[in-house]
């Protein structure tokens, strides 16, 4: 061990045992003067000269002892542990001020960290897999609309992609057109509904996930009517099978037969956190690549491994040649035109002008935080000038007086700091369990090393920022004066008005910005929930009823569908009743849709929106049939094959023509027989597109069937009357799933909900410091300026004309304020623009909502000192000199 | 009398070790006594001093320390030289024989110098 390392832990063991080696050290100098007078009076002084002498030749006992401390112990360490204490007294002494500034940083930092640690999960962490950076997406076509069937990949493209390339190690797929809750599990307790995604044999193995039960899906289980096998997630294992560990081996009920379970995934596995944003996965089946499935068209999602080397821009390179050259030799395929995006922009890429602005809004926050401390520093330094003068006298030197004034500081933004980290705690945990919002990877924040770094680093900043102005104003002390003048702390320098002024300037400013911001994004919510989504959600509900494996054939199954539909009918506060497979704002698909007799190019070939639906579907969601007739019973196959349009698909097939009786190219050539509304059925931001309705019991094409209900009963009572009237029939209905089209819409709308909640939150938090900002500087100056107003009272002032000119002092500053943060939000909201919806960035409502909510907030703040100063009594403002 | 010698940064610290390296355990004062001794009065030290330098040779574990009783039964902290203090007094000797030949020769008469 070196000298070095040596002396620096026993000088830190000497802090501790400091009384201890005090004690000691005094002894033995003690020893030391009693041998050396004794020396000395061996010359024949007196003994009290002998020890005066003695004491010289020591060089003074105190002197003595600082040296030994000096030598001994750490004294910068001591000098802090001395501020440190010193800073608890003072604010003890000042508590309410020390809780209002702890409390502050806290909320501040809380902010700042829970925002910090979502930006972090979803941005700066990579993908929980193996290698997650050479992980791609690919996609057919760009990447951009809500259509799944534009975006998905035809089985054998994928197949050849998959043998041909030279750029991936191995590349996957999952069958994106799953439905939520797809798979009906029977008997073995309560009969339920689960969501079941179809993958590859090595999708697992492709990410890096190993079941940590069981194992992946062998070959021959991926083969079309292979053995039927299936890997549940972590999540239902538990809930559903209690964590049984004998789970794999077991088969299971579903209905349409039993399936084996082979394996059970690690719980960090949360396939719906990455490419199904808040909807919840129970279990995989293995999806066979077989020419069966390539007759489905468009189905698959694709996810690749770079090979070491490759890079997504030389993937995209080779994909597009090889799609080509594919395309080329098969004609008859679905078009392909690969797109390769890294999977984390994929996942998160969307979201980050999102975060961007939430990250900027927490930041703005923190600068009004800061400014709005650095205020009160500055208010309390001012009363606290002569207690500083003291010490200066005493011989505290300014280095050290600036010192103890930043370790106040510190110490209140690392308290504030630790309050902020359990705000932040509480808030990441709120956001992970949020599982209704599709915001991919939200489950996985949670607070982490790096988080802690960023708190620490934050507080330290937070502390020197706002400690800085008011530890400077140590330097002007006027020793002389400060002492001498005995009845207040010390008269204002205009210098520090201007500062105190300035920053109660730039908080409004900030808080302008924010509330701009928040505003706008505000506005933009509102116009979305406006949107007329073409259907009516409220009083409407869904529930999965497709018939069961029993039914086999088309006809048992339309029986099926009659009969439930008149079941359901009789049950009384049902006003309407209908079935679709596809609900709206929920997965999507596109079909070829062409006006008959019509000649396209394969480039203008029309597409469309297919639902599949029975009689009842209409009126159930609210849609308006415009023209013409609704679906009946009798529309089977045995009679006329009959589609319906909406407005805009008519409107592109015959421009201002009527569709009724005209004929389309659907799978059979259709008759049009009714007109209906444009549904929102992608995103409420988008539009509609084409459209088109197919008779249920003339089509076989349908994955699942939805029963909705038009009707102001509660979802639980209805469960049960749904349950009861289907019995019959369907002695197995799972009502889990039942759900309102309010959650629906709610799902679609929940992003922009996330960050419009937040986003207000952090404006309103603004607001409140900004107005506590004016009111501190205003009543400070108010105070500062008793004497003067009890003069001119003295002198005939009316108490109306001092507080008029105190409120034009304050909406002066609001003044100021406002014009630089209007600026400046006029600039900032131009980055917005992307994310707002049917408002303009310098939308004129949301600047002059802003004007006079900040106007009144300022006036409110300047009008409480204000109206005290005006109850000055002039007497006892003059006699208090 | 001229003023006492302007101490070098490390000296006294060679010195205490070099006086408890020949008088074995020794109290602060006899310590501080024995350095004035042997430099015949050229160096009066603030004995105040020494208590530094006991400190830092004591946190490089070169000497140890123990009560005990000095000869006029006055208790008294006893130091005494480690080991590892041996050791390293006499690596610092020879460096310092080294240095003191050198600087020796700098001040020799100037007829040896070229």
């Amino acid at each position: 061990m070196s000298d070095a390392i040596r002396a620096f832990f026993s000088r830190l063991r000497a802090i501790f045992l400091k009384s201890r080696l005090d004690d000691d050290f005094s002894e033995e100098l003690a020893a030391h003067l009693d041998l050396l007078a004794a020396e000395n009076e061996k010359t024949g002084i007196t003994p009290q000269e002998a020890r005066r002498l003695a004491l010289l030749r020591l060089g003074g006992r105190e002197r003595t002892r600082e040296l030994h401390r000096e030598e001994r112990g750490l004294p910068f360490l001591e000098v802090l542990g001395q501020d440190v204490r010193y800073a608890a007294r003072t604010l003890r002494r000042d508590y309410s001020f020390a809780l209002f500034a702890i409390l502050i940083v806290g909320l501040g930092v809380g902010a700042s960290c829970t925002i910090f640690s979502v930006v972090n999960t979803l941005l700066i962490h990579s993908l929980p897999f193996r290698d997650p950076q050479r992980l791609v997406w690919v996609a057919n076509h760009e990447d951009a609309t809500g259509d799944m069937s534009a975006k998905t990949t035809q089985v054998d493209h994928f197949l050849d992609l998959r043998e041909k390339n030279q750029s991936f190690a191995d590349m996957a797929a999952y069958m994106a057109f799953y439905g939520i809750g797809d798979a009906k599990l029977i008997g073995d307790g309560e009969p339920e509904r689960l969501t079941s995604v179809p993958v590859t044999q090595n999708f697992f193995s492709l990410l890096g996930i190993a079941p940590k039960m069981g194992r992946q899906f062998s070959a021959d289980e991926c083969k079309w009517k292979g053995p039927k096998a299936v890997i549940l997630s972590d999540a239902i294992w538990r809930r559903r099978f209690a964590a049984d560990p004998n789970i794999v081996g077991r088969t299971l009920p579903f209905d349409g037969g039993p399936v084996a379970v082979v394996g059970v995934l690690p719980a960090s596995f949360d396939f719906g956190t990455i490419f199904a944003p808040g909807t919840r996965i129970d279990i995989f089946e293995p999806f066979p690549l077989s020419p069966e499935t390539n007759k489905w068209g468009n189905t698959l999602s694709i996810v690749g491994r770079l090979k070491p080397g490759a890079t997504v821009k030389s993937a995209q390179a080779e994909v597009t040649v090889l799609a080509k050259l594919d395309k080329q030799a098969h004609a008859d395929r679905n078009d392909f035109d690969p797109m390769v995006y890294g999977l984390a922009e994929h996942v998160s890429g969307r979201l980050r002008p999102a975060l961007f602005v939430l990250a900027t809004a927490v930041g703005v926050v923190m600068l009004i935080v800061c400014a709005n401390l650095s205020n009160l520093l500055l208010a309390r330094g001012a009363t606290r000038q002569k207690e500083i003068a003291i010490r200066a006298a005493l011989g505290a030197g300014k280095r050290r007086l600036i010192r103890q004034m930043l370790t106040e500081s510190l110490m209140l933004s690392c308290c504030g700091a630790v309050v902020g980290l359990v705000l932040a705690l509480v808030g990441t945990r709120v956001l992970s369990h949020l599982s209704s919002v599709s915001i991919p990877l939200l489950g996985e924040v949670h607070i982490d090393a790096s988080v802690m770094g960023f708190t620490l680093l934050i507080a330290v900043a937070t502390g020197l920022i706002f400690g800085l102005v008011p530890a400077l104003q140590v330097r002007d002390v006027k020793l002389y004066d400060t002492l001498k003048d005995s009845t207040r702390g010390s008269s204002q320098g205009r210098g520090h008005a201007w500062i105190r002024n300035a920053l109660v300037i730039s908080e409004i400013g900030l808080a302008c910005v924010l509330l701009v911001g928040a505003g706008l994004l505000i506005r933009s919510f509102l116009r979305v929930l406006d949107v007329d989504m073409g259907f009516h959600p409220e009083r409407a509900a869904a529930v999965r009823i497709d018939p069961s494996s029993s039914y086999k054939t088309q006809e048992q199954r339309n029986a099926y569908f009659t009969e439930a539909l008149h079941r359901v009918l009789d049950v009384p506060g049902i006003e309407a009743a209908g079935l679709s497979d596809a609900l709206p704002l929920g997965h999507n698909r596109s079909w070829g849709i062409a006006a008959k007799g019509v000649v396209y190019t394969p480039e203008n070939y029309p597409n469309g929106f297919p639902r599949i639906i029975s009689d009842g579907y209409f009126h159930a969601m609210g849609i308006p049939l415009k023209k013409g007739r609704d679906f009946s019973e009798r529309d089977d196959k045995n009679t006329l094959a009959v589609i319906i349009l909406n407005e805009t698909c008519a409107r592109n097939l015959w421009p201002g023509e009527d569709p009724i009786g005209k004929i389309v190219a659907e799978d059979v050539d259709r008759t049009v027989v009714g007109l209906v509304g444009d549904v929102h059925h992608m995103a409420l931001e988008e539009g509609s597109g084409n459209e088109f309705y197919i008779p249920i019991r003339q089509i076989q094409d349908y994955g699942s069937v939805d029963l909705v209900v038009r009707t102001s009963m509660p979802t639980t009572e209805l469960a049960g009357r749904l349950r009861e009237a289907l019995r019959p029939i369907e002695p197995d209905l799972p009502t889990q799933n039942l759900r309102t089209l309010q959650t629906l819409v709610d799902r679609a709308v929940s992003p922009r909900r996330f960050v419009v909640i937040l986003l207000a939150g952090f404006a309103a938090f603004a607001l409140v410091l900004a107005s506590l900002g004016i009111y501190a500087v205003i009543s400070y100056s108010v105070s500062q300026r008793t004497q003067e107003i009890g003069i001119r009272m003295a002198l005939g002032a009316s108490a109306e004309m001092l507080q008029k000119s105190i409120l034009l002092q304050t909406l002066g500053l609001a003044g100021i304020g406002m014009t630089a943060g209007i600026a400046a939000s006029w600039i900032l909201a131009r980055t917005l623009s992307g994310m707002l919806f049917g408002v303009t960035p310098g939308d004129p409502m949301t600047f002059a909502a802003m004007v006079v909510i900040l106007a009144a907030v300022a006036g409110l703040a300047g009008y409480l000192p204000a109206r005290r100063a005006s109850r000055i009594e002039p007497m006892s403002a003059l006699r208090t000199s | 009398m001229s003023p006492p010698l302007e101490m070098l940064k490390g000296t006294l610290d060679l010195m205490v070790l070099q006086t408890l390296a020949a008088m074995g355990a020794l109290h602060g004062y006899g310590i501080a006594r024995r350095i004035e001794q042997i430099s015949g009065d050229a160096i009066l030290l603030n004995q105040g001093t020494i208590y530094a330098s006991l400190v830092r040779l004591q946190q490089r574990g070169l000497i140890s320390s123990a009560w005990g009783s000095s000869d006029h039964n006055r208790r008294a902290k006893f130091y005494s030289i480690t080991p590892r203090g041996s050791r390293r007094l006499a690596e610092t000797a020879e460096n310092w024989e080294q240095l003191s030949t050198v600087i020796a020769r700098f001040f020799a008469p100037k007829e040896h110098r070229s």
